[in-house]
């Protein structure tokens, strides 16, 4: 089979990866690099839970081909913050418990933050569109509406 | 050990419990470290598939694997030939065994197939792509058989026949209470209807997958997404090993609802390592998943029930009859709770229940989130409201007039021993919906319901049920809890840190949970039934206390006071009177271990336990106990288009204890918008036994734009027989939630729609 190698940022950190054309991001990230806090829930664009930014915009990582990722930057839910300095969007999960299985979380979270890069202030309504690719079966979206609007003011693009 | 115990009711909570404190699994969920079942790998691992069936119902008249076997990169295909023991029993998980209700669970098909999606054969290959290329080469030649997919069709004489016994039908359960005549001759009104429920999906996010191999010691271990580690005795039975060589490790679970309690991927798994002597990962794709296991029950429900004009109810007769699907499974446990709850919360002096449950080729049914109660429940609950229009009765106060109160008899003649909180619950649940929206449009109708219901916690008495909780003192002054608890993403073992924290004194961040482990962790049962909080709970804390005993007598010893004038919070142990009088409860740690005494505990925690009920009759205690409550919901329905928006919705349970009121929302709200989901949109679509809903973009469950904020209201009567008080609300929250839609929608419209989903004929 042929393989082509594909360049890009992981969380800052430049990788280098042979793939083959077929070979979705999600894969790639998950069983390649190790990146396994990227979820599989669906494989076809239905459930979000495999989202990643790709060069800062919210993708669902089993619908783009890792070739795409080529010369990128892709930022899983480990990028945005760890331990030490958790990112005001995961603070806020965890404070106002947005998370049961936590299975959802990760394409949630990044969900949110492709949001708030572009409307710093959402209204929930704004926060439901946003999220309405991101299945939670757990939850009711009650709680991770309240936690993305809760996080908003205190996060900076920059985060 | 006495029969009944309350062990942590005479310790009220003060510093952890009752907080609404971060769950001790929550930062590692939000960080992206939590492991999950797919997310391990081990060198030199193989990937298995499962070759599924395609046929509903046919005949295997022979399977060719050569060509599969043939192909570079193949290290193992299996048939059922090749298991060792391919039809065992489910035996529900734990130890205790009751005759007559064993269910068949077939590894691999056999001559014949059941139902489409039944694993035919399987491969162990070098990648997923050989794997599923190798399955693809399998050849098999099936003879279809006509199959039968209505209950009814599968219960006439003649009917195709779905397993090897001579019927289709799995059990028939009676409830009889005192004469159904005379209270129907005493009614002076009476409803009738027929109601219908289709199967519902769990649509858990992380599908089935689970990772297995084989230890330098010979252990097959097999770690798994699983509601059910104790599973492990089924799989030693298939391979015909006994049950210490055989370790279930369960993972973090990515919801689980009731769908990862039958075993999923593990036999497979261990079959393949135990053949190819490799690491072998299986994961399910969702298709896959929504194809092959079990659903929540479709029932059709023929209920009759009649009232005097003062609106006191005296009858009521139903006749349930729910589609098993293929294999028997837990169908005749779930038929049993339905039968037990076809009443409600109610008051009845005549009650007649006939109820059956009946094999088809149609996808099997199991255990999902309130196990039979959420269809009885939309039909008892409509049928109240039926009733109060004829009686011109508000819908809340026929149910006043007849909610079931403590020290009162359910139809199966059990006496409440707790409080019963129905009229509580139901009016505060109601006047959550705060002020009546008011229609924009002549078309559109605004509409209001409710639904109460009484749902079980814990398991069946007869089962005697147990649980096993280690708890233990470090030399550093943390906690360390050691618990088979399987954590479904519920709080499981988070509850159990807040609980061993409070009685010890320590923070929930010194306090530790380790799970689900049969090699490491006591046995605690399944997490189904909405068991764990009441059963772990109770094992935790009564571990604890002994601990705290050991640490409280020796402090005593170095303070020179008496150990129940002592204090322990925060790290330090004083004299309750005397606080100047204290030693860090550091240094009481290590004056213990340096005397010998005692610093662990393993507890066990054993349920009430009665003998089976009559099933002629259906008289006896069936439950430990029940949590009550009511949903409200308030609906626009557009009566040009039949489309209906939910505007709002309320939750109202009593809990017993909140050990943590955010958690307790959580379940609120997520069981109450599944709920939502089952009125509204959900539906696993079969034609002749093919799945014709296999993905999220065909079967539709609650996004964030379908969903709406449920407002939840805790009762805390501290009268459940969980730890602390606390009662069970994982399955409770999701059961009244759809007959609360229905009736709001029967408020909007002036008309009530028997079946569910209510938007099947929309539109
Ligand atoms: S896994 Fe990508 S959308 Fe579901
Ligand atoms: S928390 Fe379980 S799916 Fe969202």
């Amino acid at each position: 089979m042929t393989t082509y190698p594909v360049r890009f940022l992981l969380n800052g950190t430049p990788v280098e990866v042979d793939v083959a054309a077929q070979d979705t991001l999600l894969e790639t990230l998950r069983n390649k690099l190790w990146a396994t806090e990227v979820k599989n829930g669906c494989g076809k664009g239905d459930c979000g839970c495999c989202a990643v930014l790709l060069d800062g915009r919210a993708v669902n990582s089993c619908l783009t081909l890792a070739v795409q990722a080529n010369g990128k930057e892709v930022v899983t839910v480990k990028g945005l913050g760890n331990e030490d300095d958790p990112h005001p969007l995961q603070e806020s999960f965890i404070r106002k418990g947005a998370i049961q299985c936590g299975f959802c979380t990760a394409g949630m979270i990044v969900s949110a933050k492709s949001l708030l890069d572009e409307n710093p202030r959402p209204s929930p309504d704004e926060i439901r569109e946003a999220v309405s690719g991101n299945l939670c079966r757990c939850t009711g979206y009650k709680k991770i509406i309240e936690a993305i609007s809760d996080a908003a003011p205190k996060c900076s693009p920059s985060d | 050990m006495p029969e009944k115990q309350h062990p942590a009711n005479d310790h009220p909570p003060v510093d952890v419990v009752g907080r609404s404190l971060p769950r001790c699994d929550a930062a590692d969920k939000a960080l992206g470290n939590t492991k999950y079942a797919e997310d391990y790998f081990l060198p030199g691992m193989l990937y298995g598939k499962v070759l599924r069936s395609e046929h509903a119902a046919a005949k295997i008249l022979s399977i060719d694997t050569r060509n599969a076997e043939k192909l570079s990169g193949v290290r193992a295909v299996m048939t059922a030939k090749d298991v060792p023991h391919n039809e065992t029993i489910t035996r529900f998980g734990q130890t205790h065994t009751v005759g007559g209700f064993e269910g068949l669970y077939r590894i691999l098909a056999d001559k014949k197939v059941r139902f489409m999606g039944e694993g035919v054969a399987l491969v162990a290959a070098d990648t997923p792509a050989i794997a599923e290329e190798a399955a693809r080469l399998i050849r098999v030649d099936y003879q279809p058989l006509p199959g039968v997919f209505d209950p009814f069709e599968a219960l006439k004489r003649g009917a195709h026949r779905v397993g090897e016994e001579s019927s289709n039908l799995v059990c028939y359960y009676k409830v009889r209470q005192g004469d159904i005549t005379e209270g129907f001759a005493a009614s002076d009104v009476i409803v009738k209807n027929t109601y219908r429920v289709p199967f519902q999906e769990h649509a858990y996010i992380e599908p089935e997958a689970g990772l297995a191999w084989i230890d330098d010691d010979g252990v097959i271990n097999i770690q798994v997404c699983t509601q059910v580690i104790e599973h492990y005795r089924e799989i030693a039975d298939v391979l015909g090993l006994s049950y210490n060589k055989v370790r279930v490790k369960g993972t973090w679970i990515g919801g689980g609802f009731g769908g990862k309690e039958d075993i999923t991927v593990e036999t497979y798994l261990a079959l393949l390592t135990w053949k190819t002597k490799r690491p072998v990962k299986m994961a399910y794709s969702r298709e896959e998943s929504i194809i092959c296991h079990g659903k929540r029950h479709p029932y059709i429900m023929t209920y009759k029930t009649g009232a005097t004009r003062e609106g006191k109810l005296m009858a009521l007769e139903a006749k349930l009859v729910s589609d098993a699907g293929a294999y028997v499974y837990l169908s005749p446990w779930v038929l049993l709770y339905s039968t037990v709850g076809a009443a409600g919360p109610y008051k009845i002096p005549h009650v007649k229940i006939d109820a059956r449950t009946v094999l088809t080729n149609n996808t099997f049914s199991s255990a999902f989130r309130g196990f039979g109660v959420p269809q009885v429940c939309f039909a008892y609950e409509s049928q109240m409201d039926e009733l109060a229009e004829r009686l011109h009765l508000s819908p809340l106060e026929l149910r006043r007039r007849n909610y079931l109160r403590k020290g009162e008899a359910t139809a199966t003649g059990y006496v409440l021993e707790h409080y019963a909180a129905s009229p509580e619950a139901a009016e505060k649940a109601l006047e959550a919906l705060g002020e009546k929206t008011k229609s924009k449009s002549p078309a559109v109708k605004i509409g209001r319901g409710i639904g109460s219901s009484m749902t079980s916690y814990g398991r069946m008495v007869f089962l005697h049920d147990t649980s096993r909780s280690y708890v233990g003192m470090e030399l550093d002054g943390s906690v360390t809890v050691r618990c088979g608890v399987q954590d479904l993403g519920g709080g499981q073992a988070s509850s159990l840190a807040q609980i061993a924290a409070e009685i010890l004194g320590v923070s929930m961040a010194d306090t530790r949970v380790f799970i689900a482990d049969t090699a490491l962790t006591p046995i605690a049962g399944t997490t189904t039934a909405t068991r764990q909080l009441y059963m772990s709970g109770n094992a935790t804390s009564m571990a604890a206390k002994e601990v705290r005993k050991n640490l409280l007598d020796k402090a005593g010893e170095i303070l020179g006071a008496e150990p129940g004038d002592l204090d322990l919070r925060d790290g330090i142990i004083s004299v309750m009177n005397d606080p100047s009088r204290s030693v860090p409860l550091n240094t009481v740690v290590r004056a213990c271990a340096s005397s010998g005494i005692s610093l662990f505990h393993i507890a066990q925690f054993n349920a009430p336990a009665r003998e089976l009920v009559d099933f002629k009759k259906g008289q006896g205690q069936v439950f430990p106990d029940f949590t009550f409550g009511t949903h409200a919901a308030e609906v626009a329905v557009d009566v040009e288009t039949g489309k209906i928006d939910v505007l709002k919705l309320a939750a109202c349970f009593d809990v017993g204890k909140a050990i943590n009121p955010q958690a307790v929302e959580g379940q609120l709200e997520g069981g109450t918008i599944q709920g939502m989901g089952y009125a509204l949109l959900e539906d696993v679509i079969l034609d002749k036994g093919i799945t014709l809903t296999p993905s999220f973009s065909e079967y539709l469950i609650p996004t964030s734009l379908d969903a709406v904020d449920v407002r939840c209201i805790l009762i805390e009567s501290g009268d459940g027989i969980g730890p602390f008080g606390a009662k069970g609300v994982g399955e409770p929250s999701l059961v009244s939630a759809a007959p609360a839609l229905a009736n709001a929608v029967r408020d909007a419209i002036g008309a009530g729609i028997p079946d569910l989903p209510l938007t099947r004929n929309a539109s």
